[in-house]
């Protein structure tokens, strides 16, 4: 009980020091964003009228004030106002947000599939002669620029061959290219992990005895290694759904799709402090609750870390 | 290689190995590892030299020639404005090179310090530094480089800081880790009771000791950073578009991809044997460390 509400209180504080961070580094920056937006000569905007603004912005008040407004705003859900467009944050989110959702988990479901394919079949004693290949899969897939594997899919699928439209796709083959696109770099750390800890289970003791009792390498691989090596492919899930964010980023500004990255690209190009920062802490958040429970689901799904000496070690 | 890292694995399998003769030493030379220094280097030569490996002109075109797929005259073929590829290519290293150097500089300099502060120091100020190395490590590295593009503005020299920011966290760790796991040996505790000061046993014994992990994070870092720099390019946040940056011709290929295949694949693959080496240089630092 001690450990799970030393975790959570680690986790409240890294998520408020991010909070802190974000503030500092981009509202308290000297020349605030509404400033650099209205005092734009061509505006014509009267000093008052730029003071009204300040005011309704809520970036007139003091650095500690406006901090706790912001915090307290955040806690909310309310998230402040677009500098571009006026529009509020939480809204923008509200409507990029299924598109990414629907972008990621599709995404994330493939490259499941792709890097347990590679894992899987990297290790099976009929394919050693291509083992070498399909182990150097994951090294070129983290190699490879995402933005230049969407264009290059583009390139392959719809104008070479022409089986996928990318002029006016449906809602289904326009979902095609982009998935492949942002599954390749996430399906790679995966494919790494597993490999390595399907190797690292084979040379286990209990392997060696479940053979020598007579079972056969699918017996083996899916009953008594699967579920061994699976485990250490929980502790990625925090930086596996960063990549999809990062990934998503580059897949929608390649592919022209609405979503939270294409705001966030948009956010930086237009210079939407707003926008930018709460993207960064809803992420941020995402990632440090996926951590949380992996670390405290952990010790549940392997009885070592039970013990206190198992969980020193 | 440092004679100090010997010592370690000479400890654990209790017998000191002889000394490998050159011809044996080269023989366990992989190839793929050989032909990862040869792409880098032939990159940093273009860098150094952009004139020995192309006479054109990266940034003027000939009109006459634009849009002309790979040949003899143009290896990589020509762009709308008739520029040569190849060329860009070559003369864009320098922008990628010097920008994946800028950012594991910012990145080794500040994670080490961060993290060798933090291992030694202890205490307070370790918990501190390292909450916030998670909280870098909680934003996406693109998310947070593009934080740091947002402050500093759009260039070159602003999106490796950016990117050099993104690999911050990884050093840190390290970095502590590493004096953390020397502080715990025996010599160490030995170069104490000898009289040696905080500093000297920390230069002199964990800094050496180190040294095997840091340099294969450090390339490792330099093909993430060249990733991460064609990324931001990409996007546009990078020089602005006469300049030959890999990740910027790419994305002025893009509308001439119907067409002209070769203005986004050839320099994109480019990018991939420079990234896919740096890691593969990585991997054989890290396994001759352990070895």
């Amino acid at each position: 009980m001690r450990y799970v509400l030393r975790r959570v209180g680690q986790a409240v504080v890294v998520l408020f020091a991010a909070f802190t961070a974000a503030f500092v580094l981009l509202q308290a920056m000297p020349g605030d964003a509404v400033m650099i937006r209205f005092e734009n000569p061509e505006l014509g905007l009267s000093p008052e009228q730029i003071a009204a603004l300040r005011e309704a912005y809520g970036v007139d008040v003091p650095a500690h004030r406006q901090f706790l407004h912001t915090l307290l705003g955040f806690l909310r859900g309310d998230f402040g106002y677009s500098v571009q467009s006026g529009t509020p944050v939480s809204r923008m989110i509200a409507e990029a947000l299924p598109g990414t959702l629907l972008l990621a988990s599709l995404g994330f479901v493939v490259a499941v599939i792709l890097a347990v394919g590679i894992a899987f079949l990297s290790t099976y004693p009929r394919l050693s002669w291509i083992r070498g290949a399909l182990r150097a899969l994951p090294s070129l897939f983290v190699s490879v620029p995402v933005f230049w594997l969407g264009i290059l899919l583009v390139q392959v699928f719809s104008f070479r061959l022409g089986l996928v439209s990318v002029i006016a796709p449906g809602p289904v083959e326009g979902l095609i290219l982009p998935v492949l696109t942002l599954a390749v770099p996430i399906s790679a750390p995966l494919a790494q992990i597993l490999v390595r800890s399907i190797d690292e289970v084979y040379t286990r003791p209990f392997v060696t005895v479940v053979r020598s009792r007579g079972a056969g390498h699918h017996r083996v691989l899916w009953r008594d290694v699967a579920g061994n090596a699976l485990l250490p492919a929980l502790t990625m899930a925090g930086v596996l759904f960063g990549e999809l964010i990062g990934g998503a980023v580059v897949t929608e500004t390649v592919f022209g799709r609405a979503g939270l990255g294409r705001l966030t690209e948009q956010a930086v190009g237009n210079q939407d402090v707003a926008v930018l920062q709460a993207v960064v802490l809803l992420t941020a958040t995402v990632f440090v609750l996926i951590n949380l429970c992996v670390d405290l689901l952990y010790p549940l799904l392997d009885p070592r870390l039970r013990t206190k000496a198992g969980a020193a070690a | 290689m440092n004679p100090n890292t010997s010592t370690r694995s000479a400890t654990v399998t209790g017998s000191v190995p002889a000394r490998p003769s050159a011809l044996e030493r080269l023989r366990r030379v992989d190839v793929g590892t050989a032909l990862a220094w040869l792409v880098v280097l032939v990159a940093v030569a273009w860098a150094l030299a952009p004139g020995l490996f192309t006479s054109a002109d990266p940034v003027a075109g000939v009109a006459a020639d634009a849009l002309r797929p790979p040949d003899a005259e143009y290896p990589f073929g020509t762009d709308a404005t008739g520029r040569d590829v190849f060329a860009r290519v070559v003369y864009g290293s320098v922008h990628s090179l010097s920008g994946a150097l800028i950012a594991v500089t910012v990145g080794l300099v500040a994670g080490t310090l961060i993290g060798a502060v933090a291992g030694t120091v202890g205490g307070l100020v370790e918990d501190v530094l390292m909450r916030v190395v998670d909280v870098l490590l909680a934003v996406p590295s693109l998310l947070l480089s593009l934080s740091v593009v947002i402050v500093l503005g759009f260039g070159t020299a602003q999106i490796a800081f950016a990117v050099g920011v993104a690999g911050v966290a990884a050093f840190a760790r390290l970095a502590r880790s590493e004096v953390v796991r020397v502080r715990a040996t025996d010599y160490v505790e030995a170069a104490y009771a000898g009289g040696g000061r905080f500093l000297t046993v920390l230069w002199r014994h964990v800094l050496p000791n180190s040294l095997t992990a840091v340099a294969a994070l450090a390339a490792l870092q330099f093909g993430t950073a060249i990733l991460a720099i064609s990324t931001l390019g990409f996007l546009g946040y990078g020089a602005p578009p006469p300049t030959p940056e890999w990740g910027l011709m790419i994305a002025e290929g893009r509308d001439y991809v119907a067409t002209s295949w070769w203005l986004t694949t050839l320099p994109g693959l480019v990018v991939v044997a420079v990234v896919l080496s740096a890691n593969r240089i990585s991997a054989s630092i890290a396994r001759r460390g352990r070895a």
